[in-house]
């Protein structure tokens, strides 16, 4: 039996949404509380902490997109219960309310009037009951057009834009066709292709709210008296033989093949039905990865040309490189080798085989590269300084 | 002959080196399918995922990949020379759009 007929397996949430990780979170609401959080998840097998730097102080958008972020992240379907700790009840009763919403076990506690410690312990013992609660619940056979894909390219090379990008497109092609939901974006670095995606659009609303955003973004580009020269293509991409913003651009949308876009999300929004989505994102991996889980992707395909190592640690990342160096020199960070596209051993429906092949084996369980090593990276969006 | 040049397009005026390309080689250009294009014979070292130049380039004309203009040649570029942030610009970002365009459109 080929990897692609294999039986995919998952856990069936409560609102019907399909996951293929069972994560116990431990949920810090601002930076304050983080020690707490990493308190207990240090105390009880099976539980992570996501600790990051913000929560305090921020208004209007920018708070908006930060609790947009903690809510989206906690509703994944990779996440099976989650226990939410802030410093004060409001904005912590806020985040917990906002994940229940999906049915699954959330509890929250505040820190103020009781202290780290006795929030510890009775968070530790809310945690304890969240993952045997989570580590009881059966996967079950699902179906590919259940999965929330997301992708974005890191470390881009030439090599992107010939085979790893493409090999995604022809992905995104097939899941389209099942019926599936998908996720790409990258604001910035389409620049010089743009127009590439607005034909892509269904529907011209659809298509002007995805222009005003990327004209948003040249223009807080220009209001800084900056031009982004010197950061895009990034030192790696020009290593990699990259020359031009533009260039990059038109390696970047091979990601999403032929398929044509569905709408436009904000950054962390989640898609209401399926089709292909373009959101409003940061072209830093990280963030942009965070913001697709916040999303509800509970897959990432990642291909590099030079070896970008990131990961997320609720939404497994599979990394694609057909670049024969980085293969070479990186192999624990790729999972999906696809360097035989650039010697014609393989074509592009082989290549895109191989990576659904992978693509299973990571829905049923088996880590990912980045998933082994350790790369959870969690990384909020700030979209302007705090009050 | 060694395939070690691939082109987005048959029409592209640069190809990207597949392995790292010496001065002097002469190497089979050809399309992502594996259809030969041309042969091209390289005046400079050109490392993996590097560009190629296809034909001779000259100045302030836009340089072609993906059949579209990702840029344009900021010096004359011979045939099997090396392109990259040396020889090319980006359109975007450098205030040049509409005087290259202008020159494209005369050729």
């Amino acid at each position: 039996m080929t990897n692609l007929q294999k039986q995919l397996t998952g856990y069936r949430r409560d609102n019907g949404r399909v996951g293929i990780r069972n994560h116990v979170l431990v949920l810090p609401v601002d930076d304050i509380s983080n020690a707490a959080a990493e308190g207990v998840a240090s105390l009880i097998r099976g539980a992570t902490a996501l600790s990051h730097p913000y929560g305090r102080l921020q208004f209007g958008m920018d708070l908006d997109l930060t609790f947009n972020t903690l809510i989206g992240t906690g509703k994944n379907p990779n996440v099976a219960a989650v226990v939410v700790i802030g410093i004060e009840p409001n904005w912590t009763d806020h985040i917990v309310n906002g994940i229940a919403e999906t049915g699954k076990p959330v509890v929250g506690f505040s820190i103020e009037r009781s202290g780290d410690l006795k929030t510890i312990e009775r968070a530790a013992w809310k945690t304890k009951e969240f993952v045997q609660y989570a580590t009881e619940l059966p996967r079950e056979t699902i179906e590919w057009q259940e999965l929330l894909v997301s992708t974005k390219c890191g470390e881009s090379d030439t090599t992107s834009g010939l085979a790893a990008n493409p090999t995604v497109g022809r992905v995104f092609e097939r899941l389209l066709e099942k019926g599936s939901t998908l996720i790409f974006g990258e604001t910035t670095e389409v620049t010089g292709a743009e127009h590439k995606i607005i034909e892509r659009f269904k529907s011209a609303e659809e298509a002007d709210a995805f222009q005003a955003a990327f004209d948003d973004y040249q223009e807080l580009i220009r209001s800084q008296g900056v031009n982004l020269l010197g950061s895009q293509p990034t030192e790696g991409n020009i290593r990699g033989g990259l020359s031009t913003i533009e260039e990059k651009a038109f390696g970047n949308v091979a990601k999403i093949g032929k398929c044509s876009v569905a709408g436009f999300l904000e950054p962390a929004q989640a898609p209401k039905k399926a089709g292909l989505y373009f959101m409003d994102s940061s072209s830093a991996a990280a963030e942009m990865v965070t913001l697709c889980c916040a999303g509800g992707a509970v897959l990432h395909l990642f291909p590099t040309g030079q070896g970008n190592i990131i990961g997320n640690p609720v939404t497994p990342v599979v990394k694609l490189s057909a670049n024969p160096l980085t293969i070479e020199t990186m192999s624990e960070h790729i999972d999906v080798d696809l360097s035989g596209l650039l010697r014609f051993d393989i074509n592009l429906d082989e290549a895109a085989d191989l990576t659904m092949g992978i693509m299973a084996q990571t829905v049923n369980g088996r880590l990912t590269s980045a998933e082994t090593l350790r790369h959870d990276e969690f990384v909020i969006t700030k979209l302007y300084r705090s009050a | 002959m060694t395939k070690g040049i691939l082109l987005h397009e048959p029409t592209d005026d640069v190809g990207v080196a597949v392995m790292d390309l010496k001065a002097g080689d002469e190497i089979e250009a050809v399309t992502l399918e594996g259809e030969p294009v041309a042969v091209i014979k390289l005046v400079d070292d050109v490392p993996l995922g590097h560009k190629v130049a296809m034909q001779e380039l000259p100045k302030d004309k836009h340089i072609i990949e993906y059949g579209e203009a990702i840029g344009y040649a900021h010096a004359s570029i011979e045939q099997g020379a090396h392109v990259h942030v040396h020889n090319i610009r980006s359109l975007r970002w450098s205030g040049k759009s509409q005087i290259v365009k202008h020159q494209e459109d005369e050729s």
